[in-house]
């Protein structure tokens, strides 16, 4: 990355960010390779925090690592494991190390993970977690104390636009709108229609935030089902999946970009949203062959 | 059953005692119950060649020490009771009773009502600041799996279900269907700042007032 991320979303005509998912275990090796390889190519690069509940590597952890080697890292929050003290401290540690870019979430279920038998926190939830950044940004913590140094965050949400029912996720994101933030990372979006309805909404309430839209990458069309009934906030369409089970074997991976890269394009070309979230965890290296396909390299 | 059979392994007269009011109603610690459990702990001793005295009794409410004293002269034959009340009945039994073990027989899973014959969902957290004013009489609390305030998180399944059940309503759509038909719906755009968990400080311990 050449300029910081707040930069990269007021001055690009199309914002690219990737995500770097940490590894199980002390060792960063892999995870470092990956950095190195993607910091300069993308305006950002999100950490998740403990993604889908499975315990990991920290995502603050993750982060530094980012910023020690000079990209532009996205720590992103949830509010599943920590009350809001751990939050706030985290918060602020992150920014006395020049973590800048935040993405407040509510984090999926401990259900869904591999410490099924943990206590969930949820003690605040996404949207009094954006409000949260804002009252730190303005030099009080959330009891109303004076904070010595405050912060300066750059401050994101995420949203599912293809929600069955989609109104009362609409409201949500209208609340996080109004609370404040500068960029929207969305779910895993496939169906360009539901991203039009969604960026009809989004503008309606503010017309200056920037929305990328999620980008993820289907392989197979086993692993598309698989999706389907696992991962929270992810629909993989029937067209899609057709399309991968007439993919002769082997060539799974190479289709999923080829087709994650057409619909960055038509999302480029007709201007339907301001950039993309590439989400290809566990194959951050193949990243880059997507933004070549997708004309952004 | 492996649970109760461990518990109650050292001892060879018991008390089993029911409760007759909520654990009746879902079925787990009334006057049959305790009948069939009774029979249950004498078949599994006998099989394994050992005797078991087992005494059953119940009474209307557990969690009143005075209902619950009624007992006495039944809990002074025994060794040690077996409680088939929920988490308040076996502790106002353990006070009662101090001398002798007092055994929970159910594990208590929460505050709810029957949705139709054979099914119970969870209602109420008991949690001291009450929001269902605000939600169309629906308790996001314990009827979304994270307690959220301010909406559906972004895990909900398609057709409104939860992220963890497909089996379970996502309360947030319930709460929205229920304040559209209301025309309250203004009331779900709304933000909530974060609960106040302190509410009911714990352990819970309210002293009424004489007005």
């Amino acid at each position: 990355m050449a300029i910081p991320f707040r930069e990269a979303l007021k001055t690009k005509d199309f914002v690219v960010t990737a995500e770097a998912g940490p590894v199980k275990g002390s060792n960063v090796s892999k995870m470092v390779e990956h950095v190195g390889l993607l910091k300069d190519k993308v305006d950002a690069l999100n950490v998740t925090d403990n993604q889908s509940s499975v315990m990991r590597y920290p995502s603050l952890g993750t982060c530094l690592l980012i910023r020690e080697r000079g990209g532009e890292p996205v720590f992103q929050v949830t509010c599943r494991d920590r009350n809001r003290l751990a939050i706030q401290a985290d918060i602020l540690f992150a920014w006395s190390r020049e973590v800048t870019n935040i993405l407040c979430l509510t984090g999926d279920s401990i259900d869904v993970g591999d410490h099924k038998e943990a206590k969930p926190v949820f003690d605040l939830d996404s949207v009094q977690l954006i409000h949260l950044v804002h009252t730190l940004n303005s030099g009080k913590d959330m009891a109303g104390n004076d904070l010595d140094g405050d912060t300066d965050f750059c401050i994101g949400a995420s949203a599912t636009p293809s929600a069955d029912p989609i109104e009362p996720q609409l409201i949500k994101v209208g609340k996080k709108l109004e609370a404040g933030v500068s960029f929207v990372q969305t779910q895993a979006v496939y169906e360009l229609d539901e991203l039009k309805r969604f960026m009809e909404f989004v503008r309606k309430v503010d017309g200056k935030v920037k929305v990328l839209a999620g980008i993820v990458p289907v392989i197979g069309a086993k692993m598309a089902g698989y999706m389907n009934e696992n991962v929270p906030g992810i629909f993989v369409p029937q067209y899609i999946i057709d399309e991968l089970a007439q993919t002769p074997k082997g060539q799974g991976v190479s289709k999923g970009i080829e087709i994650a890269a057409r619909m960055i394009r038509q999302m480029k070309e007709e201007r339907i949203c301001d950039g993309v979230h590439i989400m290809f965890i566990g194959r951050e290296e193949r990243v880059p062959e997507i933004l070549e396909a997708a004309g952004l390299a | 059953m492996e649970e109760i059979k461990q518990m109650i392994a050292p001892y060879n007269k018991l008390l089993l005692a029911g409760c007759g009011t909520c654990v009746t109603v879902c079925w787990a610690g009334g006057e049959k119950e305790v009948g069939i459990l009774a029979s249950q702990l004498r078949l599994a001793r006998s099989a394994e060649g050992k005797e078991i005295s087992i005494l059953e009794a119940t009474v209307e409410r557990q969690c009143e020490k005075e209902m619950a004293a009624e007992l006495k002269d039944k809990v002074g034959e025994v060794e040690a009771v077996l409680s088939l009340a929920c988490g308040a009945g076996v502790q106002t039994m353990a006070e009662l009773f101090e001398e002798k073990p007092i055994f929970p027989a159910l594990n208590t899973a929460f505050i709810g009502m029957p949705e139709k014959e054979g099914l119970w969902v969870e209602m109420c957290g008991a949690c001291g600041d009450c929001f269902l004013d605000r939600t169309g009489g629906i308790c996001p609390m314990v009827r979304c799996a994270k307690g959220l305030l301010n909406g559906p998180c972004g895990g909900t399944r398609r057709g409104g279900k939860c992220e963890i059940d497909p089996e379970k309503d996502c309360a947030w759509v319930l709460i929205y269907r229920r304040l559209e038909k209301q025309g309250r719906l203004d009331l779900m755009r709304k933000y909530y700042p974060p609960k106040n968990f302190r509410a009911v400080k714990s352990p819970g311990r309210i002293q009424a007032v004489k007005a």
